[in-house]
């Protein structure tokens, strides 16, 4: 049928997934689709259930409702078989303080019962080098900066050719060499064919390098997409920079659009409004296009300053899903 | 740990070179013994520490096999390597076993050194009042070793347990310690008398029968039935709570 087909396309998929600590619902019903060799963003604010759904991804936490399965097999049931194409970060790195970083790296290695031995030096020794830490390698972990520690556990991730990486919260800790280090490493991964899934709530990291990108509230899943599906629905945006902000209103309104002015400046004032999407169902017939606009508005004697386009930010779209609020939600 | 065992009998034999004369039937068992056997050393250092210090160090093993990982937060990592959650626990309760094992051989072996360094060595009287040669003494200090190895083994399946139940490795050695000495209180109530056969401390000090001679194996032998099921009971315990637990930690 067409439902396997589509599971082989998928290296995550969660169908009705909860998971429930007592009376709070941590996770609330997701169904989660992650394309295979997408690079995926799992975005939402602090206490949101990205953590606990990684957890349940892992197998490492059972689902209260609801399945999920990894690399089109089902978890945990199949997890000795799933586990070793996944390398994981989970909820930060953790090491045993008194081993230096190769040994701890050694240790984990030889913990997954497919790893061949043989190759398990040489193994290290690259994935210490991929993060950077080739020089630190020797020290005990417990002297080890909150940085080198995050280094490390990607480098534990990257111990063996994988074909999913979970991420959560890489960049946490890492200097902006770092974070840059950690986006080259999350390209290369994609281009080698892995599917990189990346938890954060750092939008401009993910808008760099996601192609795909998922929001979680609260415990629930309110959007997931293409990342250019996620921004479009966030609409664009019309700024025009005039001191005629009286007449520019007036022809904005008869093409259809609602100005909004903002009167900060006397002399020149500043409209925004909203455009209709292009690709939306409404745009098919009334749709005016921004250089249409500009003539209108040039037609009419109205001093254009300034004129721009913007495409919503996923910020933007991330506070519209999320809400404004700063307090945890639950 | 072990260095800390190994401090035991090496304290009990500088105090008693040092101290000029034991009166006899004073102070731990065997203690008299000492001045005129160094071998003896070896028996009172384990005879000393089976009430408290063998049970506190196999409780801190026991208790920190799961929870211990779980507390530095390397359980998941291990889990996701993916160790296996049957082998991860097979593996830390073998860990506890070599403990278990060698712990009191530590004790007895150190004991024989220093007894014989700073002691005259001679043939043992048992008390049967046999007396055997200084090596074959040595083995009996092997064979009771050997019993109180198999004493340890339902505390340390008790301490896995314990483990598995907490991210707290210190709550898990507490409790397992604490337990091991509930039992042994409980063992000298003489109003529980029913009671007393199925405390696992109950034969901890019953390996008198191995300094007869001929030996007598009875004391060994249930002790080792009871302590297997400890160990079973335990196990399953700990088994059953591991493989279905949410690792949060
Ligand atoms: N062990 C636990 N026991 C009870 N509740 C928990 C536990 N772990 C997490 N929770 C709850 O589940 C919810 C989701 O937590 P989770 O760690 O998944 O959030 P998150 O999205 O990863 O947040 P962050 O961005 O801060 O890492 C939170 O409300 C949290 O309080
Ligand atoms: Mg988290």
């Amino acid at each position: 049928m067409t439902g396997a087909s589509t599971a082989d396309d998928l290296a995550i998929e969660a169908k009705g997934l909860s998971k429930r600590f007592g009376r709070q619902l941590a996770v609330n019903n997701i169904d989660l689709a992650v394309p295979r060799g997408s690079v995926f963003g799992f975005l939402g604010p602090n206490g949101s259930g990205k953590t606990t759904t990684i957890r349940m991804m892992l197998g490492l936490a059972a689902a209260s409702e609801g399945t999920i399965s990894v690399l089109g097999q089902e978890m945990p049931r199949q997890l000795q078989d799933v586990l070793p194409r996944v390398g994981a970060l989970v909820e930060g790195p953790a090491f045993y303080p008194f081993l230096s970083g190769t040994a701890n790296l050694h240790r984990f290695d030889a913990a997954d019962p497919h790893s061949v031995r043989g190759t398990r030096a040489a193994r290290v020794q690259r994935a210490l080098e991929r993060v950077g830490l080739t020089h630190a390698a020797g020290k005990k972990v417990r002297a080890y900066s909150l940085g080198m520690k995050q280094r490390l556990g990607i480098a534990n991730a990257l111990l063996s050719p994988r074909e999913l990486l979970v991420l959560d919260e890489p960049t946490n800790g890492l200097d902006p060499q770092g974070t840059r280090e950690v986006r080259h490493l999350v390209r290369s991964l994609a281009a080698d064919g892995a599917t990189v899934f990346v938890s954060s709530h750092l939008l401009a990291e993910v808008e760099q390098i996601c192609t795909h990108a998922a929001v979680m509230s609260a415990g629930s899943l309110v959007a997931q997409g293409t990342l250019a599906s996620l921004r479009q629905s966030g609409g664009r945006t019309l700024r025009l920079l005039t001191p005629d902000a009286g007449t520019a209103s007036a022809v904005l309104v008869r093409l259809g659009l609602t100005p909004v002015t903002d009167g900060a400046a006397p002399t020149t004032g500043v409209l925004t409004a909203s455009l209709p999407d292009p690709d939306g169902a409404v745009a098919a017939d009334g749709v005016v296009a921004p250089e249409d606009i500009v003539a209108a508005l040039v037609d009419a004697g109205v001093r254009v300053r300034g004129f721009a386009v913007e495409q919503g930010s996923l910020e933007d779209r991330f506070v519209a899903l999320t809400g404004e609020g700063f307090d945890i939600a639950q | 740990m072990l260095a800390a065992l190994a401090a035991i009998p090496i304290l009990i034999a500088v105090a008693v070179r040092l101290s000029s004369a034991v009166p006899p039937g004073r102070g731990p068992a065997f203690l008299d013994r000492i001045t005129q056997n160094g071998l003896f050393v070896g028996v009172t250092g384990m005879l000393v520490s089976i009430p408290l210090f063998l049970p506190l160090t196999v409780g801190v093993v026991a208790g920190d096999t799961v929870a211990g990982e779980a507390g530095l937060g390397t359980l998941r990592y291990l889990l996701v390597a993916p160790a296996g959650r049957v082998k991860l626990l097979l593996v830390k309760y073998a860990g506890a076993l070599v403990f278990c094992i060698v712990a009191p051989l530590v004790i007895a072996l150190t004991g024989a050194a220093i007894g014989a360094a700073l002691f005259p060595v001679g043939r043992v009287t048992l008390l049967s009042g046999d007396t055997i040669a200084p090596a074959e003494a040595v083995l009996r200090l092997i064979l009771i070793a050997a019993y109180i190895a198999v004493s340890l083994l339902g505390l340390s399946a008790i301490g896995l347990f314990m483990s598995t139940l907490t991210d707290v490795p210190v709550g898990a050695m507490a409790a397992t310690v604490v337990l091991s000495v509930v039992s042994q209180v409980l063992d000298a109530l003489p109003q529980l008398e029913w009671l007393h056969p199925w405390l696992f401390s109950h034969y901890w000090l019953g390996f008198s029968e191995l300094l007869r001679q001929p030996i007598g194996w009875d004391s060994f032998a249930s002790n080792a039935w009871l302590q297997a099921g400890y160990v079973a009971v335990f196990g399953a315990l700990a088994y059953s709570r591991f493989v279905t637990k949410d690792i949060l930690s």
